[in-house]
């Protein structure tokens, strides 16, 4: 019974243990968070502790009031006599009373019991604690604690070394290490690093420096140079911000329309799909129609980039019923009428797009080539000549032929003399790049184009057409390709003009006028006037005969395809396609073999196929040649006809056959001569195997490695310089006369570093930013 | 009629000065030159025979001590600096270019223990068995002036041994505590003992310049660190370790040597088994240093020769020694890697060269090509037999040649013993205890 009664106290006790435990943490927590609004337990705290110091108020009161009746006596206070040793000596030479006293922990709570304000809480506490005799336990030996600090410095040092794994490893890895390890490198430096604290003194280097200053080139700070600055400066850390939620933003509604496509994408229905077809059609359609009427030139271009759409469709077959679809409904079209309907549309497609090509030849094609479509020659394959009118080297040999028409002036002037022309040239930006042999290739054409207007239209022919024409006499030969050549040419040219006319006008125009302008600049010297007058007068009659054929219109055409090449070389799809439109082969699966037979089937079958074969018999056979071949031969050196007569039928002499067969020493006898069912090969060389290596080493993993790293050879022989530079390269280079420092934290901090930028340049850039303003703003309050 | 002329373009084949180095055209292709391995095979066998034909490694003997040179140190600035400390208390300063004796200087009354030099090079420390620690200038005292420390500092015991930290003014002594220096404090500002009487060595790591490895008498060999107050762990091995040394490109890795005539190399993070036994002494070794570059460290023994070690090899690439070289008792690697210093009792220094049969000097491109060329063949057919066995062979003394026959057929006989004792008892009942193991007594935490 006792032994329960106790059991039970225990109980309460440990009951209340955890009811004060409890209760201790709110009064901590009301204390810690809540300044303002003091809780009740608080309040009651304070002033116990008020209370407390209560008595020693008196104490003080009274020795106030001492000290207030020692002043009428003395003026001056003693010092308090030291008559006893005392380990308190306040430094005010007052002895607090009772400092070096014991307080017992029961007398201060002899006071809080007295006072009514305490809260029962605090009490029952307090009680709990009187009540708890247990004891604390024994601090650990010294020891022990020292043990346990060891460890844990052991610990920390060893994971500070474990740092330097990587850098350790890295280097015994290395093919090859420079020592010292932190050299200076041997890169040019900058110059500002160079010289530091460096004034330019000679006038030459203040002028130098004058110009750089110019320039804005950094000079002392060689981080950045000013409009690097300013553009650091110019994109803040808002305006960084508000640009990447830009961008974002962006990326999100991007994937956002992805998302969206690849949802349409999956619908199957072929209505919805067609419908969609359609209505993109008619928009572009009409966007197409409404940039014909705002924005000539980028209607054109949409014309251009649809016409090489198509043709790239039709290069690329899609309509030939070659593709995985149309092969599934090719197999379809026998039992589904609707399969064979889509096929026979394919077909349809496919027709139109091989066929449209000679459709629009004939509407299209203009007068000029009308009149003589026979006359073509071979080299209107030649480059397009379209791509930019401007520079004068995309036109091939004929840069004089656009300039001439548009300008008559310019034409005029290419027929004067080479002084007038150079004057011209001396004005002209465009022009200046001409060569001697483009001046006359001009003439050339200039000429020919005379002749041609001659020809037609049976106009006299100036003064300086006789001596060419003489001169084309002779050249004779190349004439008349020559002359269908500039033909064509001057129709093209034309037809390029006319088509381009409407559309391409505004990038033109300017260029036109530009050239007027200069026209116009260069007859402000009289003495240009003067030229310019004999010139107009000595070309006026050409000009008549050039312009009919300058001037016939054609009709509006599309620019992007030469209009003679379509006439010349029609793409017959028959003979361009060599593709069958239908070809559906399914290939064979491949039989599966089966791999679970008998085993004992297998050696039966052995057997059968080796039945014939007679081992024992090969074998021998096999070890009479190779005693065969082991055996000397007899070397026979003569030479018919030598010291003899010689002739067809003639045999050598038995003598000299004699003096000159060499017989070779036998050999020492086989060493399986006795062993009737051995081979032992008398290849192997005794002499040799001291020289090869019995094991294999220790690096190598097989025989075949090690034999190809001796089979490489590493000598320059059979490498070159580099290769053998490459490969005989030592393991260590030291300096000479370097001292090699030990590895330096640095070393650690750099590996670290040169792993580090790769991977968050963005945060490191955001940081150099707040940095550098960070000292800006620092430089501005200085300036304030 | 027309000729037709060859032409050359003399740009080809015509050199601009005379210095430059003619144009020869080759052909590399491979039938053109056949037999590619024998005919590497046979310089790689030249090569190394001359190798061994022009391996002369000692350079030369700066005597002057009058007794023996018990330790050494390297300038940490100069390279043809060093210093010596003799038997007799005497300190000299070697200038190596010169070989020639700068300075002596009566240091200490006794033995000079231990020596080392500041960090800067401008001052260094020697202690000696009369209980001090002197700091002397590395310059040579003005006209008129004494030789006198710069400053001294007497102890309670005597110090065995000191060394300098790498980039502070901090020093570290030992005798029968290990007690770390302030320069400008003549106590010190720690001492670390842990039961033991009386360190032979201690030596700062060069790379984690805050630790430290002290050699102790009682076997064992202890690590600190200086920030700590407690040593942080402690290895007792079969027999006394006499000096230690720290990789100095490796941080955790350093080596001591033993007076079982080996040498431990150890990574600090595992001291339960060294990680190398380097076995070819066949005495004690009394010093070790390792090459600046940490590849490989150099072993002097009292068995009268010197060892180079490469760091991860169990034995010795190169074995030197001299008919009048007694018992080596300190040994230096430069800082160069270029030379090797050791000072034995007979009191000489010797220098040495690193590598035996290098060039010194200048090396015309050439020179060196062909160097690194033989290297690389030398390498390449390291294993063939004929040149291992030229390339490997070495003379030796005659005793020391014996004793190490000696010493051979002693292992192989206990290690038969031991299979015997193992074959004829019960299974399991014998262990197996591995060489690395079996040199280790326990661990202290």
């Amino acid at each position: 019974m006792a032994k329960t009664k106790t059991a039970s106290k225990k109980g309460t006790k440990l009951k209340k243990a955890s009811q004060s435990v409890k209760a201790v943490p709110p009064v901590a927590a009301a204390a810690a968070d809540d300044d303002d609004d003091l809780s009740l337990e608080d309040e009651n705290v304070i002033s116990a502790s008020e209370d407390e110091e209560g008595s020693e108020d008196e104490r003080r009161h009274t020795k106030l009031l001492e000290a207030i009746s020692a002043l009428g006596g003395k003026k001056k206070k003693k010092l308090a006599e030291r008559s006893e040793a005392s380990l308190q000596v306040s430094e005010f030479s007052v002895n607090a009373d009772g400092a070096g006293e014991k307080i017992n922990l029961s007398e201060l709570l002899g006071t809080m019991t007295k006072t009514p304000g305490t809260l029962n809480k605090t009490q029952k506490q307090l009680k709990n604690l009187q009540q708890r005799k247990k004891t604390l336990e024994l601090p650990l030996s010294k020891q022990e604690t020292e043990r346990i600090q060891r460890g844990l410095a052991y610990e920390k040092t060893a994971k500070e070394v474990s740092q330097w794994e990587s850098v350790i490893n890295q280097n015994q890895r290395a093919e090859q290490l420079v020592f010292p390890l932190q050299q200076e490198s041997s890169a040019p430096k900058r110059v500002e690093q160079v010289v530091v604290g460096w004034k330019a003194q000679t006038p030459l280097e203040q002028e130098i420096f004058k110009l750089l200053h110019n320039n804005k080139q950094p000079i002392h700070d060689p981080v950045l140079t000013p409009v690097e600055e300013a553009s650091l400066k110019a994109m803040s850390l808002e305006e960084a911000k508000i640009r990447r939620a830009e961008l974002q933003k962006a990326r999100a509604l991007q994937s956002y329309y992805e998302a969206k496509a690849k949802r349409e994408r999956k619908i199957k229905s072929k209505k919805y799909h067609k419908v969609q077809k359609k209505a993109k059609r008619k928009e572009f359609q009409k966007q197409f129609d409404e940039m014909v009427k705002t924005d000539p030139t980028g209607a054109l271009e949409e014309l251009k980039k649809m016409e090489l759409a198509r043709m790239e469709e039709r290069m690329s077959l899609k309509h030939q019923n070659s593709g995985k679809w149309a092969k599934t409904k090719a197999i379809m079209a026998k039992y589904d009428d609707s399969a064979r309907k889509a096929m026979q549309e394919q077909l349809e497609v496919n027709k139109e797009l091989t066929q449209k090509l000679v459709l629009p030849s004939d509407d299209e094609d203009d007068e000029g080539n009308k009149e003589d479509p026979t006359t073509l020659p071979d080299f209107v394959n030649d480059p397009e000549p379209l791509i930019d009118p401007v520079n004068p080297w995309m036109r091939g040999k004929l840069t004089n032929e656009v300039s001439e028409l548009d300008t008559p002036s310019a034409q005029t002037e290419s027929q004067t003399t080479e002084g007038a022309v150079e004057v011209r040239e001396e004005d002209d930006e465009e022009n200046e790049e001409e060569t001697e042999e483009e001046k006359l290739l001009r003439e050339f054409e200039n000429r020919r184009k005379l002749r041609q207007a001659e020809e037609e239209d049976l106009t006299p022919a100036p003064v300086e057409e006789s001596k060419t024409q003489s001169q084309d006499t002779e050249e004779a030969g190349g004439v008349s390709e020559d002359e269908e050549v500039s033909e064509f040419n001057t129709l093209f040219t034309r037809l390029m003009n006319s088509s381009k006319g409407p559309a391409a006008s505004a990038g033109e125009q300017g260029e036109a006028e530009g050239l007027l302008e200069e026209g116009l600049v260069r007859v402000q010297t009289l003495e240009d006037l003067e030229d310019l007058a004999e010139d107009v007068g000595a070309v006026e009659p050409s000009e008549p005969a050039s312009k009919p054929s300058t001037e016939t219109p054609g009709p509006s055409e599309e620019p992007s395809e030469p209009p003679s090449k379509k006439n010349k070389k029609e793409i017959d799809p028959n003979t361009v396609l060599t593709k069958d439109a239908t070809s559906i082969k399914v290939p064979l699966t491949p039989t599966v073999v089966e791999n679970e037979e008998d085993h004992d089937e297998q050696t039966n079958i052995i057997k059968e196929a080796f039945a014939g074969d007679d081992v024992i018999s090969d074998f021998l056979k096999d070890k009479r040649e190779q005693e065969e071949a082991g055996k000397p031969k007899v070397v026979d050196l003569t030479l018919p006809g030598w010291g003899e007569w010689g002739g067809g039928g003639l045999k050598p002499s038995r003598h000299k056959r004699r003096k000159f067969q060499i017989q070779v020493a036998t050999p020492p006898p086989r060493k399986d001569q006795k062993l009737p069912a051995v081979i032992i090969s008398e290849k192997r060389d005794g002499s040799v195997a001291s020289h090869q290596v019995s094991q294999l080493p220790f690096p190598f993993e097989n025989p075949a490695q090690f034999e190809t790293t001796i089979r490489t050879p590493v000598g320059y022989t059979w490498n070159t310089q580099t290769t053998f530079k490459k490969m005989t390269a030592p393991k260590v280079i030291t300096r000479m006369g370097a001292i090699i420092e030990p590895m330096a934290k640095e070393d650690l901090m750099k590996d670290k570093t040169a792993k580090g930028p790769t991977k968050e340049p963005a945060i490191k850039l955001s940081e150099t930013e707040n940095k550098k303003r960070k000292g800006s703003g620092k430089r501005e309050k200085a300036g304030e | 009629m027309k000729v037709k002329v060859l032409s050359r373009n003399p740009d080809d084949y015509v050199r601009e000065t005379t210095r430059d180095i003619q144009r020869v055209p080759r052909n590399y292709d491979p039938t053109l030159h056949p037999f590619e391995v024998p005919r590497e095979y046979t310089r790689a066998l030249n090569a190394t025979k001359l190798e061994r034909v022009f391996a002369k490694p000692f350079v030369a003997s700066l005597d002057g001590h009058r007794d023996g040179v018990n330790c050494m140190a390297k300038h940490s600035k100069s390279l043809s600096t060093v210093l010596s400390g003799a038997c007799d208390g005497e300190v000299k300063l070697w200038n190596l270019a010169k070989r020639e004796c700068i300075r002596t200087i009566q240091a200490h009354e006794g033995f000079v223990r231990g020596i080392c030099s500041r960090f800067c090079g401008t001052s260094f420390f020697t202690v000696g068995d009369d209980k001090t620690i002197k700091q002397w200038k590395m310059e040579l005292p003005g006209y008129g002036e004494k030789e006198e420390p710069i400053n001294t500092i007497l102890g309670k015991a005597v110090f065995t041994g000191i060394d300098h930290h790498q980039s502070e003014s901090t020093f570290v002594t030992c005798g029968q505590t290990v007690d770390i220096w302030d320069e400008q404090r003549s106590s010190p500002i720690r001492s670390f003992s842990w039961g033991v009487d009386s360190f032979s060595c201690v030596r700062y790591n060069p790379v984690e310049t805050e630790l430290l490895a002290s050699c102790a008498s009682d076997r064992s060999i202890v690590l600190y660190d200086m920030r700590e107050s407690t040593p942080l762990k402690k290895v007792v091995m079969q027999l006394r370790s006499n000096t230690l040394c720290w990789n100095p490109m490796e941080a955790y890795v350093f080596t001591c040597s033993n007076e079982d005539y080996n040498l431990y190399t150890y990574d600090m993070r595992n001291l339960t088994a060294p990680v190398t036994i380097h076995m070819d002494h066949v005495s004690a070794v009394l010093d070790i240093d390792y090459s600046p570059t940490g590849r490989e460290f150099v072993s002097a023994s009292f068995d009268k020769t010197i060892r180079i070690f490469p760091k991860d090899s169990g034995h010795s690439r190169e074995v030197y020694h001299t008919k009048r070289m007694q018992h080596v008792i300190c040994v230096k690697w430069s800082a160069d890697n270029k030379y090797i210093l050791s000072g034995s009792d007979e009191m000489n220094i010797r220098l040495w060269k690193a590598s035996a049969s290098e060039k010194l000097g200048v090396l015309s491109p050439r020179e060196r090509a062909a160097a690194n060329y033989n290297e690389k063949l030398k390498e390449k057919f390291q294993h063939h037999p004929q040149i291992r066995r030229i390339a490997r062979h070495r003379h030796l003394p005659r005793d020391i040649y014996k004793q190490r026959r000696e010493l051979r057929e002693m292992r192989e006989a206990r290690r038969r013993k031991e299979q015997n004792v193992r074959k004829h008892s019960k299974p399991g009942s014998v262990p197996v205890v591995t060489e690395k193991e079996k040199h280790i007594v326990t661990v202290v935490e």
